[in-house]
């Protein structure tokens, strides 16, 4: 029999007793619809995690002080804080596939102002920490090499310190109390959004590195280097090349351990992404397991309909139809009936993604391949749970088929 | 004479019965020749089912060999079998056996949609002719519910000769109709055997066997008596029905020669 009749068949055969096949389906509809929304919403974290490590930078490379094992004591992550300006100078001079160097300085500190109370981070960083993060202004400007080199007191306010301490009118050109050192803010940084990790990144005042050691925190070591690469491709590259100018810097003898860190900016959202990744394959595993239920009722009406259709089986073999031709007839019949399912399926869940997505607003995609993935697995469904009642169909015998009443 | 149709010799067809073995064929020789309309007869247990499954390659004999329309049919495995029934055999049965929500016309297409040699190459217009051919041109897109018994089974038979088979196997074809219709369906399979449609009817109605040619009766596995049968006209006794109000009388079947001996 041709393709195109057994799928003919399999429709007439499900238009023959619509109420029971939509029930069939129901299943397989409920089970598809829910695996694409589990991933829908699995998918659009991941892409949201994604764009946050995308907008933390611009192929950026991040060294942080290490563990170290110096004297045979390992002591905890940090606890040898070895990086130093001089280390990120190093690394700006020497670094060929480095287009960018700043050191970072955090300090905690409380920032009063007209009444308003605020505590913040404020980094201390070098001009190019703009280029690095992407991260241009919104009102008045960066501050200039200069005014780094001449350790000015200027700042610069994110927008969630803008907002807070300067709840109407420009905070440019205003002065801000740090630790009691009166800072005049020549800008406000444009919104940056969370961290992927979920924290604020616009809660952050940021100021010359130089100003930051010398009036505010007075130490000498500094708590990360940034540094970007000229291009995408350069970024494992720069990795191993910033690895062998800190290990030169810190004067490191062979078989000693790096007594720091370097990781790129994909990594700093690893542990995010992998939670996603994790909830995702969850999710989807526990809505699968609803496809499955869904199979079972496909077999079990097969399996009703086999032994409903026993006389039509003895009909059709006497009339010269092979047992491969009543499997092959009732095997489409279930892929069929699981296929539709699977089709009206991918819509609902379709539209009850865009629901969940409105009501909520959690970001979520639907991607062809998750919709593509979820009607192929339908269809397998329909050939798995299919196959043992197209198997008891193939294997009656014509004479006895035929006297079933 | 040509190949014959139908060529069984020495056929048994042996059931195990739990430990007792039930003998349902004993060594049956049969020959039946293109053309022929044969009435298998004999009382309930006396082998008829089992010599038409037999004849309709849905059973295989014990022992004893079968040749239909010249091809050997003992050693052919299922698929072979289904394949010769579709090339070869034309079956109608008591119970009509047609699909049940399905339209006449596509209860003809049937067979020919199982066909593997490409032998049609307008299925849909052949089924129109064969439908036709029964008389019920009119009724293609009816199901078996909105048809009575009697064009039921012309349904049936349509859809038994549209491959043009080599023999038209019926069993019981008129066990579900009345009087009035049964000979209407003998007056159809009259007509198409003067066409030259070779047909095999098991029945036990004498009123059935008195329309065939031939007429044969078994009794415990075994051709007791194998006759010719005065040709009665089904179409005559309709007409003479039709006008006089009742049943035209129907003889009993003639005291025939035991099978073997020359006529
Ligand atoms: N499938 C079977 N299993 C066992 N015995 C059978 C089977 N089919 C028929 N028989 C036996 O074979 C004999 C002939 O039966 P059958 O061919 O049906 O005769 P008929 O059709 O003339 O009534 C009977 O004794 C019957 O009980
Ligand atoms: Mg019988």
């Amino acid at each position: 029999m041709k393709p195109t009749h057994l799928v003919g068949l399999a429709l007439h055969s499900i238009r023959r007793n619509v109420g029971r096949s939509i029930l069939t389906m129901l299943g397989v509809v409920i089970g598809v619809a829910s695996v694409v929304v589990m991933v829908a919403i699995g998918m659009g974290a991941q892409a949201e995690i994604q764009a946050r490590i995308d907008n933390l930078g611009t192929n950026m490379i991040i060294v942080t002080p290490g563990t170290s094992s110096r004297g045979g004591v390992s002591g905890g992550a940090g606890s040898m804080n070895r990086l130093t300006v001089d280390d990120a100078e190093l690394l700006r001079r020497e670094g060929q596939l480095l287009s960018a160097v700043t050191p970072v300085i955090f300090t905690r500190t409380r920032i009063l102002q007209g009444g308003m109370n605020w505590f913040t981070t404020i980094y201390g960083v070098d001009t190019t920490y703009e280029q690095i993060r992407t991260w241009p202004v919104d009102s008045g400007r960066w501050f200039t090499a200069e005014e780094l080199r001449s350790n000015r007191k200027v700042c610069l306010l994110g927008a969630t310190v803008a907002g807070n301490l300067f709840p109407e009118g420009d905070p440019v050109g205003q002065s801000v109390r740090l630790r009691d050192v009166p800072f005049t803010v020549v800008g406000v940084l444009k919104a940056k959004g969370q961290t992927p990790e979920g924290s604020d990144q616009d809660d952050v005042i940021l100021a010359p590195y130089t100003t930051v050691q010398t009036r505010l925190s007075g130490r000498q070591f500094i708590a990360q280097i940034l540094a970007s690469t000229w291009g995408k491709d350069d970024v494992p590259a720069a990795m191993e090349e910033v690895k062998v100018l800190m290990r030169e810097s810190h004067d490191l003898s062979r078989g000693e351990d790096d007594d720091f860190e370097v990781k790129d900016q994909s990594q700093l959202g690893e542990a995010a992404r992998g939670t996603t990744q994790v909830m995702t394959m969850l999710l989807s595993a526990i809505a699968s397991v609803s496809l499955v239920v869904g199979g079972i009722g496909i077999m079990n009406i097969m399996l009703v309909s086999v032994t409903e259709r026993t006389r039509e089986i003895g009909i059709r073999r006497a009339l010269g139809a092979r047992r491969g031709d009543v499997l092959a007839q009732f095997l489409v019949e279930s892929v069929v009936l699981s296929g539709l399912g699977g089709l009206v399926g991918a819509v609902l869940g379709v539209v009850i993604t865009a629901v969940v997505g409105q009501v909520t607003g959690w970001a979520t995609a639907v991607t062809t391949s998750s919709l593509a993935l979820a009607l192929a697995f339908s269809g397998g469904v329909g050939v798995f749970f299919g196959w043992y009642p197209a198997r008891r169909a193939a294997a009656l015998d014509v004479i006895d088929a035929l006297r079933y009443q | 004479m040509g190949t014959p149709v139908i060529e069984l010799r020495q056929v048994r067809r042996d059931y195990a019965v739990g430990e007792a073995v039930v003998h349902a064929l004993r060594g049956v020789d049969l020959r039946i020749e293109q053309g022929e309309m044969v009435a298998i007869m004999g009382t309930s247990g006396s082998g008829k089912s089992t010599l038409m499954n037999t004849l309709g390659c849905l059973d295989r004999p014990s022992s004893g060999t079968y040749r239909l329309d010249g091809v050997e049919v003992q050693g052919l495995d299922d698929d072979a079998r289904a394949d010769l029934r579709n090339q070869k055999l034309g079956f109608v049965f008591q119970g009509f056996n047609l699909l049940p929500r399905t339209t006449a016309l596509e209860n003809v297409l049937l067979p020919m949609l199982y066909d593997r040699r490409g032998r049609f190459s307008d299925p849909h217009a052949r089924a129109l002719r064969a439908l036709e051919r029964v008389g019920l041109g009119e009724r293609t897109h009816h199901v078996p519910s909105e048809l009575s018994g009697g064009q039921q089974q012309r349904v049936a038979i349509a859809r038994a000769l549209v491959t043009d088979p080599a023999l038209l196997l019926a069993d019981e074809p008129t066990g579900n109709l009345d009087t009035h219709t049964t000979v209407e369906v003998m007056a159809l399979f009259q007509e198409l055997n003067a066409q030259g449609i070779t047909i095999v009817i098991v029945t036990h109605e004498d009123e059935v066997a008195v329309y065939c040619k031939r007429a044969i009766t078994l009794r415990d596995g075994l051709i007791e008596r194998d006759v010719a049968v005065q040709g009665r006209r089904a179409a005559e006794d309709l007409g003479a029905w039709d006008r006089t109000g009742h049943r035209p009388q129907v003889d009993h079947l003639p005291e025939g020669r035991p099978p073997g001996e020359p006529s």
